[in-house]
């Protein structure tokens, strides 16, 4: 049984991390505003873009000519993951969702027979996959510097991923990252990203065969594809951020109803052996006037 | 009234325009060319400069990036790295950035690596003052 002066510490500690939780939580809320609204803003250019290279991959994709972002190196034998996580932790389950995404992904892979490389971006998920999967990592991009995420940053990665795609280090990229459905909803993702791969809606495919392009094909697709890249690495990042802020908000929401909760428990407690204390007592002073 | 030509603009962090318009002038990669609803599906590369487009009769100006055009019966979907409408441009920025990449390209030639990124710079800034004038 602990004594009073114990409980009270207990509270009181208790008390103050209930402090801290609640100050995240409401940090996390105005990021979350923040994070939400660039990542809503950003979604109609992703989504323009995307359908741009779609049409563009349905026009030229099948030829022999096609740019190898489009098409492929022609064999999948070398797998490029790149695992997009948050720099902080103190987040629910965002950042080892991601990670368990990616190390099941790398798993299979390496069943088949696969050769599997990783690019870690944020360091939550490069500590969490490290014991597993470490060997496997082929660099690391620190994005802690970075107070707003801009779409330099996403360049950054992409040319970082393109380079050595033109070297030959591999055939197949995906990224591994968080898509933003709302304060409760994360969902863990996986888009590959070369060879590209577009969603086909029902629209019109068949006036898409007919565009002219000024400069030429050969010149805009050239151009085109990296941008491609960049623009879906940079719209992961933007739901990532924001799906790290909404989850970290949800988490320490809990944390900070928990610590509530054992509050009210550890009260009731010391109340409860204040009261046995002070009973004690009285029986003390009864039975010592009744003994006289 | 006739039909009118769907006219969106986005740039990587927001939509900046999405209406229907008369008319869009537009600085390509092979020249400024002008589209109107019918114009045959196209594809270009846009350079930084000056575009503008006609709605309801007035013309509104935009300072462009670099980016490109999707031109279809319809619509015109222009992605770009950046935009400004004229009057929400800030001059006294766009002049002291022009300066800045002015002195910045006299001290490196044209075989250095970031001659390319600093002559953007500079051009975007052009345009920008460009546009404003007009504003």
């Amino acid at each position: 049984m602990p004594s009073l002066k114990d409980l009270k510490t207990r509270i009181e500690s208790v008390k103050s991390t209930r402090k801290i939780t609640k100050a995240m939580q409401m940090v996390a809320a105005a990021k979350l505003r923040r994070a939400q609204e660039s990542a809503e803003e950003a979604r109609p250019y992703a989504e323009r873009f995307n359908a741009v290279m779609a049409d563009l991959a349905a026009s030229v994709g099948g030829s022999d000519t096609a740019p190898k972002l489009l098409r492929g190196t022609g064999s999948d034998q070398v797998h490029l993951l790149v695992v997009m996580t948050a720099e902080r932790g103190l987040c629910g389950g965002f950042n080892s969702n991601i990670a368990k995404l990616a190390r099941n992904h790398a798993h299979r892979l390496q069943a088949q027979g696969k050769t599997v490389k990783i690019l870690t971006v944020g360091k939550k998920g490069r500590d969490a996959i490290k014991r597993d999967v470490g060997d496997l990592f082929v660099g690391h991009v620190d994005l802690s510097e970075v107070k707003r995420l801009s779409y330099a940053d996403a360049q950054g990665i992409a040319k970082q991923v393109l380079t050595s795609f033109d070297a030959g280090d591999f055939d197949v990229a995906t990224i591994f990252y968080s898509k933003f459905v709302n304060v409760v909803t994360q969902v863990p993702t996986a888009q590959q990203i070369i060879p590209a791969q577009f969603d086909r809606g029902e629209e019109e495919t068949a006036a898409t065969a007919l565009y002219d392009y000024e400069p030429s094909e050969e010149a805009i697709l050239a151009e085109l594809l990296p941008k491609g890249v960049a623009t879906a690495i940079f719209s992961a990042l933007l739901e990532n951020g924001a799906s790290e802020q909404g989850a970290r908000m949800s988490a320490m929401d809990n944390a900070t109803r928990n610590a509530g909760e054992m509050i009210d428990k550890l009260t009731i407690e010391y109340n409860r052996s204040r009261q046995a204390v002070i009973t004690n007592e009285l029986i003390e002073i009864i039975s010592g006037a009744e003994a006289l | 009234m006739a039909e009118e030509l769907m006219l969106e603009i986005a740039t990587p962090d927001r939509l900046v325009f999405s209406d229907k318009v008369e008319m869009v002038t537009i600085p390509g990669g092979d020249g400024e060319f002008g589209v109107l609803i019918g114009h045959a599906p196209l594809l270009s590369t846009v350079n930084i400069g000056e575009m503008n487009f006609n709605k309801d009769g007035k013309k509104t100006y935009y300072a462009v990036g670099k980016g490109y055009v999707e031109v279809t019966f319809r619509k015109v979907t222009m992605l770009l790295s950046a935009a400004e409408r004229a009057d929400q441009v800030n001059k006294e920025k766009a002049r002291k950035s022009k300066e800045e990449s002015e002195q910045e390209l006299a001290r490196i030639t044209r075989e250095d690596e970031a001659y390319g990124k600093v002559k953007d710079v500079l051009d975007w800034a052009e345009a920008r003052m460009k546009a404003a004038e007009k504003a």
